[in-house]
């Protein structure tokens, strides 16, 4: 219900309507949709993870476990939204979860399906128990049963950004510790971030209801905001940190859109920040701790801070009827507050001898009595509180004696606080056990981070101010500036916590008042935690799992300590023995969205692209993506299919002449006195006789001597190479050569340049392509004698100097031309204009590898980082007379077995294509459906439109051992197997005579 | 993580290239001995805290560093340039 006046952060000019499961409801700008729940007299708001019990909104922050909701529509659904952190906006559309068919009236509760089953443990009993059909048999139900909200199938239409932050100091919340050492700090001139998570700055500042220097507590807080961003510091609201990394790096989360309808124009939906800081403060505050009472997880059961917030910045009141139930001081704020405000209060229950002297002064000045030395029981009721039962309470013993029932429709329950210290334990400060608030502070810190205010266990508003201004001061100190501002305000009608006793649960010994729970989100109970002390699991990361306490979307941020506190109880320790889990990123849920950041879909990857791209595309070719190049796979005619494409493409190149883009190549350029001396130590094979003006294919291997990549290199002057490599291994080998070069041989005198993106390249192949090269380039002697195979030759095309060296990939007469970058397109469109007569035709990717294996020549699919030279057929080019990188260990035995895998053919028997994914199997004579191990796979596969069938390169064990026999080539997951017959792995021209032609 | 190369200054990690343990005993090419070449290439020491490390700024200088970087806080306690340059401070 809300209140006609009140009310620190709505707005009520500002009037907003909003629907939830469909019933149109209304609220104020600057309201939570919890609050507005509240407002509108929502108690049920969602059903429990596994038991379906009805639950209400339990906290006012982060730490709420019970009201989930799925906010939006369409490809903006989002399921798990705590309604206690989103702000509300016109026209929200909000639903609950996990409830069938209604809120009111869930199918899974009223029928009690659920409780006998899920006790603790279920998962681990269920899924490790003798028999996996168990897991059969309950996936169904747990399925159906334990959701949470459902996510949008369709596309999120909002972007998301990354941003870097850099700062000298990061303060991490805005509550009185958090502003007053930005203060303090900004005044000192050190320049500061300030992150609040929510759109308020201020924190527990705009629910006190003392005054600082004069002023209300939430305007003192306005007032420092406008001088934090007068003096320079950066404040940011609705920007949580939520992950504390090494070398101060703190990465926060911004809302920049989510509570607006959809984001403004050219702003994301949220950003993700990543802050290097010099020094972190970290003022993150205390979680209320409530305690565990029978039917503790009823609707209109609440923190007590919780309700004192809604009220003092929402004018809004839990119920009309309220009961207290604290162990300290502070919790009585709430009731003061609700008082004033004209609620009933019909009990205060304190199990303590007395509360402290301030707050009998308060009980006093409104007439209100306090039943101290009892306890809450149970609250009872079905949807929600109708009544609580109240008894005498023995703190020493636990003990209950006799007792009333009192109606009521609301409890504020407060059992303590337990400081924030998800990001100092990040960080790497151990926890470490404060006994007077039983709980864990922020430990000695680790990483360059102080801690201050309630995250130390300092709960006095004079005392967070205070500390916050002196922790200011200390960083301002040891950054050198000499000014130091440390004004410490006054505060007036301050309170503190009172004497805070270990009580975490009311237990009631005879059951008769049903369920008491620990973590709402996953149903986890106090019995439920004695059970598995009983069975075993006792050390707190195996509750953790056995229970799966504090393992929901609220990461056990209101029950963790209670469930601590209970096994330690159970165990007879103490709770600093029975340890604290290490927390870990992320403090709030993080959206997938925002840590993938712009990187989708067509951003996913940086895009290469050859010089020569858009003719290829204005061309028709079919682009395919190879690492990260995009390539031309075959330049369809009309509505041609690609297996028609590269046969007519592959036939036109053996039997004509065809153009294929080669700009992918690495290119390295080698220079420098040592060049061939380099040259000579990275290659098996010899290039020192390599001439000038002639080109050689180099295999290198890696140091433990298996292949590592292969390529031409060409001799450009006495000091002076070009090395070209695969298109995966550009990087690669660059990397390599440059760590040999600083790491091994730094004597040598050598420069590397890398030119692949400099030089473009172009292979023309094919009988014809000698014809259309002289009419193009006149300034060169394309005579065998004065070019021959191997020959590397400078010349002119139309202008543009171009690099020829005669190569062959495809095994017919061919060329490999380069020129600059720059030049690509023109000399590319200048040689398919010259090859008009001899009808040149661009060819891509598939033609290319096609070529390539009707030859057997090897690539990446065979330098697989397992094979050696003599595996692929290689092994006379290793050269035994000089020592190179990979020698030694190539030597080794096992690298000459045998049986290992190496190259052959494979032919296909009958004319059927063979899978790409085949492994090769002995044939299946008896037909038994037995089949053998695997003896090796196919590497690539494709149609010879001259041998007019299937062929295959594979790596078979024995290799050519087995020239001639029959295998089956099978791909199970395909349900494919075919009859090869192993042969050569060069198929077409062994003599090489077209290519020397 | 942020290195500080001795020639661009201090970088972002993304800007660089892990290359390995630094502390192995590099074998010299006359060296054919088949024990050297496995121990250079295989073992590792591995240790809990300093280690020494090969790093190349391969989106920037492309210079290969070594840096000793306590492996249990990712704390970078030294930076030097490895090659050529060796030894040059680059101010």
């Amino acid at each position: 219900m809300r209140l006609p006046d009140g009310g620190n952060s709505i707005d009520r000019g500002q009037p907003l309507r909003f629907s939830f499961d469909g019933r149109p409801m209304s609220g104020f700008a600057g309201d939570s949709i919890a609050s507005a729940l509240l407002a509108n007299g929502v108690s049920v708001v969602g059903r429990s993870f596994k038991l379906h019990r009805p639950r209400g909104i339990f906290a006012a922050g982060t730490d709420e476990p019970n009201a989930l909701m799925t906010l939006r529509e369409g490809g903006r659904r989002e399921p798990n939204v705590k309604a206690t952190e989103a702000e509300l906006f016109d026209g929200l559309v909000v639903q609950s979860q996990n409830r069938w068919p209604g809120l009111g009236f869930d199918l899974m509760a009223a029928t009690g399906l659920a409780a006998p089953v899920l006790s603790a443990g279920f998962y681990y009993k269920t899924f490790i128990g003798p028999s996996q059909k168990a897991w059969m048999l309950y996936e169904h139900f747990i399925r159906r049963a334990a959701g949470l909200g459902a996510a949008s199938l369709e596309p999120d239409p909002d972007s998301y950004e990354h941003a870097w932050a850099f700062t000298d100091v990061l303060v991490v919340g805005s509550g009185p510790a958090g502003l007053s050492s930005a203060l303090t700090l900004a005044r000192s001139g050190v320049r500061v971030l300030l992150l609040e998570q929510e759109a308020v700055i201020g924190g527990h500042l705009l629910q006190e209801p003392g005054t600082i220097d004069g002023k209300p507590a939430a305007r003192w807080a306005a007032d420092a905001r406008a001088e934090l961003e007068s003096l320079g510091a950066t404040v940011m609201p609705r920007t949580t940190a939520w992950g504390y990394y090494d070398g101060n790096v703190i990465a926060a989360l911004e809302r920049v859109s989510d509570h607006l309808p959809t984001p403004l124009p050219h702003q994301p939906r949220q950003r993700q920040w990543n802050i290097r800081a010099g020094k972190v403060v970290l003022a993150t505050g205390a979680f209320e701790r409530p305690i565990a009472f029978a039917g503790n997880d009823l609707p209109g059961v609440m923190l007590a801070g919780a309700a004192e917030r809604y009220l003092a910045r929402h004018a809004v009141v839990p119920g009309q009827k309220v009961a207290l139930f604290a162990s300290n001081d502070l919790a009585y704020g709430a009731a003061f507050a609700l008082h004033d405000a004209g609620i009933a209060i019909a009990a205060l229950v304190d199990p303590r001898e007395t509360p402290g002297e301030t707050v009998l002064q308060g009980l006093r000045a409104r007439g209100l009595e306090v039943r101290t030395g009892q306890a809450i029981v149970a609250a009872k009721g079905r949807q929600r509180v109708r009544s609580i039962h109240v008894a005498p309470f023995d703190i020493a013993r636990g003990a209950l004696v006799g007792g009333e029932d009192l109606a009521v429709d609301t409890v504020l329950v407060s059992g303590g606080f337990n400081p924030v210290i998800h990001l100092a334990s990040q960080a790497g400060g151990p926890a470490q056990f404060d006994r007077a608030l039983q709980s864990f502070v922020a430990g000695a810190p680790r990483e360059d981070w102080l801690a201050t205010g309630a995250v130390t266990g300092q709960l006095t508003l004079a005392g967070a101010l205070g500390d916050g201004a002196r922790t200011g001061a200390e960083i301002a100190t040891g950054l050198g500036h000499r000014t130091i501002a440390s004004a410490v305000p006054t505060v007036a009608d301050d309170r503190g916590p009172g004497d805070m006793p270990a009580i975490f649960e009311i237990r009631d010994r005879q059951r008769k008042h049903g369920k008491a729970f620990v973590d709402f989100q996953h149903d986890v109970t106090v019995d439920d935690i004695r059970l598995a002390n009983r069975e075993g699991y006792r050390s707190v990361e195996h509750l953790k799992r056995y229970t799966t306490l504090g393992m929901g979307t609220d990461q056990g941020k209101s029950s963790n300590i209670i469930g601590l506190a209970l096994m330690a109880d159970a165990r007879g320790i103490s709770i600093p023995d029975a340890g604290t889990t290490r927390y870990r990123p992320p403090f709030t849920p993080v959206s997938i969205g925002a840590l993938a950041g712009p990187e989708v879909g067509a951003e996913l990857r940086p895009k290469r692209l050859t010089p020569m791209h858009d003719w290829h595309v204005a061309h028709g070719a079919e682009m395919m993506q190879a690492g990260l190049w995009f390539r031309p796979r075959f330049y369809p005619d009309g509505n041609e299919p690609l297996e028609a494409g590269y046969v007519r493409e592959t036939a036109m190149v053996r039997g004509g002449v065809g153009m294929v883009d080669v700009s992918t190549l690495g290119k390295i350029d080698v220079q420098g006195p040592d060049a061939t001396v380099f040259l000579e130590r990275v290659y098996a094979n010899g290039f020192a006789k390599l001439p000038v003006g002639r080109a050689r294919y180099g295999l290198m291997l890696r140091e433990d001597g298996f292949l590592f990549d292969d390529g031409t290199t060409w001799r450009l002057s006495e000091t002076r190479y070009l090395i070209t490599t695969t298109t995966a291994n550009g990087g690669p080998v660059m990397q390599h050569l440059e760590f040999l070069l600083a790491a091994h041989w730094p004597g040598l005198r050598v420069k590397l340049t890398s030119v692949t993106e400099q030089w473009a390249g172009m292979a023309i192949a094919g009988p014809k392509s000698r014809d259309v090269l002289r009419r193009a380039i006149a300034d060169i002697d394309f005579d065998d004698a004065a070019f021959p195979f191997m020959g590397v030759r400078p010349g002119t095309l139309n202008g543009v100097e171009v690099l020829l060296a005669r190569l062959s990939f495809s095994g017919e007469m061919a060329y490999e031309v380069y020129c600059g970058s720059h030049a690509g397109t023109a000399v590319w469109q200048a040689l398919m204009q010259a090859g008009q007569p001899e009808g040149i035709i661009p060819y891509g990717m598939e033609a290319l590898g096609a070529l390539r294996i009707e030859k057997g020549h090897v690539a990446g699919r065979e330098l697989d980082g397992r094979t050696t030279a003599a595996d692929v057929g290689l092994g006379r080019m290793v050269s035994a007379r000089k020592n190179f990188i990979g020698s030694t260990l190539a030597a080794r035995e096992y690298l000459h077995g045998e049986d290992r895998e190496q190259l052959v053919g494979l032919s296909s028997v009958s004319g059927t294509k063979i899978s790409p994914s085949s492994h090769l199997i002995e044939p299946d004579d008896a037909g038994s459906g037995e089949t053998g191990p695997s003896l090796g796979h196919v590497t690539a596969m494709t149609y010879s439109p001259e041998l007019g069938t299937y062929v295959a390169l594979a790596l078979l064990q024995g290799g050519m051992k087995h020239l001639g026999k029959r295998l089956t080539a099978t791909d199970p997951v395909r349900g494919k197997s075919v009859e090869v017959e192993v042969t050569d792995p060069c198929f077409i021209d062994p003599e090489g005579s077209r290519m020397h032609g | 993580m942020i290195i500080d190369c001795p020639v661009c200054g201090p970088r972002h990690l993304a800007e660089f290239s892990y290359g390995g343990e630094a502390s192995r005993t590099l074998v010299a090419m006359e060296n054919t001995d088949r024990e050297d070449w496995s121990t250079y290439v295989f073992a590792r020491q591995n240790p809990r805290g300093p280690h020494e490390e090969h790093w190349q700024h391969s989106g920037g200088c492309r210079s290969w560093l070594q840096v000793r970087r306590d492996v249990t806080t990712h704390r970078i306690e030294a930076v030097r340039l490895i090659g050529p340059f060796a030894g040059e401070t680059g101010s």
